[in-house]
């Protein structure tokens, strides 16, 4: 097992709008990519477990283009609330960056 | 048909050279973004931009003289960072100064996207508004407490101003893409390619590698596909780089959403012509029945006054929750003097690893009705926090560090962060007219 942000070439957070972050996971070749696509490990519910987000409102979208996945959540407090901690939204990946996957 | 991007924000800077290099061919038109909503709602509640005004004039200053010198129209999108009529007025008196000096003679269009109060509720009332997510609910209240609201608009207004002749656009808040895509589809280029072109462009050299916001990037657009290459030698433009870039800042890469329709990239082709430009085509732009508007308002969420500290001791930090929570138990119970609970709120933020052994960061963070309040409040929770003996009726861990539990880097030790505002709007709204919310202003600067 294999931390993902040890697998990825890029793991990155930021704002989708203040409403939502968004995450871009690339990966420097296609076949880690299906490796980890196909372990199934990263699904709607685990990210709803790691950022308490409900897991209908959790979007995974496999870019295949550039070899990588996409995914969406809702902000848990909209960018510059009170009580908001990261405005751009972009140190928002740790949760993510930690799920272990199986390579 | 040539099209530059100055950079990725106007005031953020670009190579002078890459930008001299960009005008030895035609440029057709040159565009800047002069806005984002990414620093958050403070810029729209206050009204001041969160570029500086000395950056944003030397920005300006090479760009507006060699669009005016080349007749090349100059297009810049959310003035002033946020895009309201005081950002809008605020770009508009820079780029004066700008032309003044340098003795330069211009058509300027103005176009302020504001929208009133009564435009909204209106939208209410008639069921035109749809939600961009759970977080915010919109009714008459909420509209009522915004102190400014803006329009998103798309290519329409450019694209009028642009046809009335004018050398110098000025816009309120805007799509990104519509500064580069109104060109594109004025003079007859397919849909598509205009916006996934501008999509690209809008950041700049960012999509370049050497990725830049602050630098120049050319686009040129054909009938069947456009292309990307950076004027500036030292960076390329590659397939990885460009297509990984469609997605940045976006929910979903294979559709850029647009006032007017979608942008379907799923066919999206990207090649390599040679080493620094790239080409794309496929990129199919469908109309939407529904034309939207997108509208960000702000509310007033008082005013914020903090303090920094620092807490080094390992029997505090092992407390660290219960300190806080005397602090604010202390605070809620003592408060008195005319302030009630409903006039303010505390977060104790902590910063860093409590188990690390090396200390942790904390800040006091009070939102108040108005500055005193935050002040006596952050006041009382700093001296509770300083002096709180933890642990008073145990036996152990008992506070062996009793001269003190924070270490302040500054005196005066707290802050004001003045007026705090949050989005209160942030509302797609039908529009029969895509042009609607646009008021525009046609000055002759002599």
């Amino acid at each position: 097992m294999k931390r993902l942000i040890d697998c990825a070439e890029i793991l990155r957070s930021k704002n989708a709008g203040p409403m939502h972050m968004t995450f871009d996971i690339v990966f420097s070749e296609k076949s880690i990519m299906e490796q980890i696509e196909k372990s199934g490990v990263l699904n709607k519910r685990k990210i709803a477990e790691v950022y308490d987000v409900y897991e209908t409102d959790v979007e995974i979208i496999y870019y295949e283009t550039v070899n990588a996945i996409k995914i969406t959540i809702p902000r848990k407090d909209v960018s510059g609330s009170i009580y908001d901690s990261d405005i751009y939204g972009c140190q928002q990946h740790l949760p993510l960056a930690n799920i272990e996957v199986p390579l | 048909m040539k099209i530059v991007a100055l950079n990725g924000l106007l005031g953020y800077g670009y190579d002078r050279s890459a930008l001299y290099k960009a005008f030895e061919e035609k440029v057709d038109y040159l565009g800047v973004d002069a806005g984002s909503v990414d620093p958050g709602p403070y810029y729209l509640g206050s009204g001041n931009s969160f570029t500086e005004r000395g950056a944003v004039k030397r920005d300006l200053e090479d760009a507006l003289l060699l669009a005016i010198k080349n007749k090349t129209p100059f297009i810049i999108g959310t003035a002033g960072g946020s895009g309201s009529m005081v950002h809008v007025n605020w770009l508009r008196d820079i780029v004066k100064e700008v032309a003044a000096e340098k003795g330069l003679k211009f058509k300027l269009g103005l176009i302020y996207t504001d929208v009133d109060k009564g435009y909204i509720i209106k939208k209410i009332k008639t069921n035109k508004v749809i939600p961009l997510g759970k977080q915010l609910k919109l009714d008459e209240n909420q509209v009522q407490k915004s102190v400014r609201l803006v329009s998103q608009i798309g290519v329409a207004p450019f694209i009028e101003m642009l046809k009335a002749g004018v050398d110098v656009i000025i816009a309120g808040r805007a799509c990104d893409t519509a500064i580069y895509a109104a060109p594109c589809i004025l003079n007859g280029f397919d849909s598509g390619l205009a916006f996934h072109m501008a999509k690209i462009m809008e950041c700049g050299a960012l999509c370049a590698d050497p990725a830049a916001a602050s630098d120049v990037m050319q686009g040129y657009i054909r009938d069947t596909y456009f292309e990307l290459r950076p004027p500036n030698p030292l960076r390329r433009c590659t397939t990885e780089r460009v297509a990984a870039h469609t997605m940045y800042e976006q929910s979903n890469p294979y559709y850029i959403y647009e006032p007017d329709g979608v942008v379907d990239l799923r066919k999206s082709i990207y090649e390599q012509v040679d080493e620094r430009t790239v080409r794309i085509k496929n990129s199919k732009f469908k109309e939407s029945e529904k034309k939207t508007l997108k509208i960000e308002g702000v509310r007033s969420a008082g005013f914020r006054t903090i303090c920094i500290g620092e807490i080094k001791d390992p029997y505090t930090i092992l407390r660290i929750d219960e300190l806080f929570r005397l602090a604010l138990v202390f605070v809620h119970e003592n408060i008195g003097g005319g302030i009630s609970k409903e006039d303010f709120s505390v977060r104790l933020r902590k910063y860093g690893d409590t188990t690390s052994g090396t200390g942790i960061g904390i800040i006091i963070d009070v939102v108040g009705k108005t500055q005193q309040i935050a002040d006596t409040v952050c006041t009382l929770v700093r001296s509770k926090l300083l002096h709180s003996d933890y642990g008073a009726n145990e036996i152990t861990p008992r506070r062996k560090s009793t001269a003190g539990n924070i270490a302040f880097p500054f005196s005066p030790s707290d802050i004001h962060m003045g007026e705090v505002f949050e989005f209160n709007v942030y509302h797609l709204v039908e529009v029969e007219d895509l042009s609607e919310t646009a008021e525009t202003v046609v000055e002759d600067i002599i």
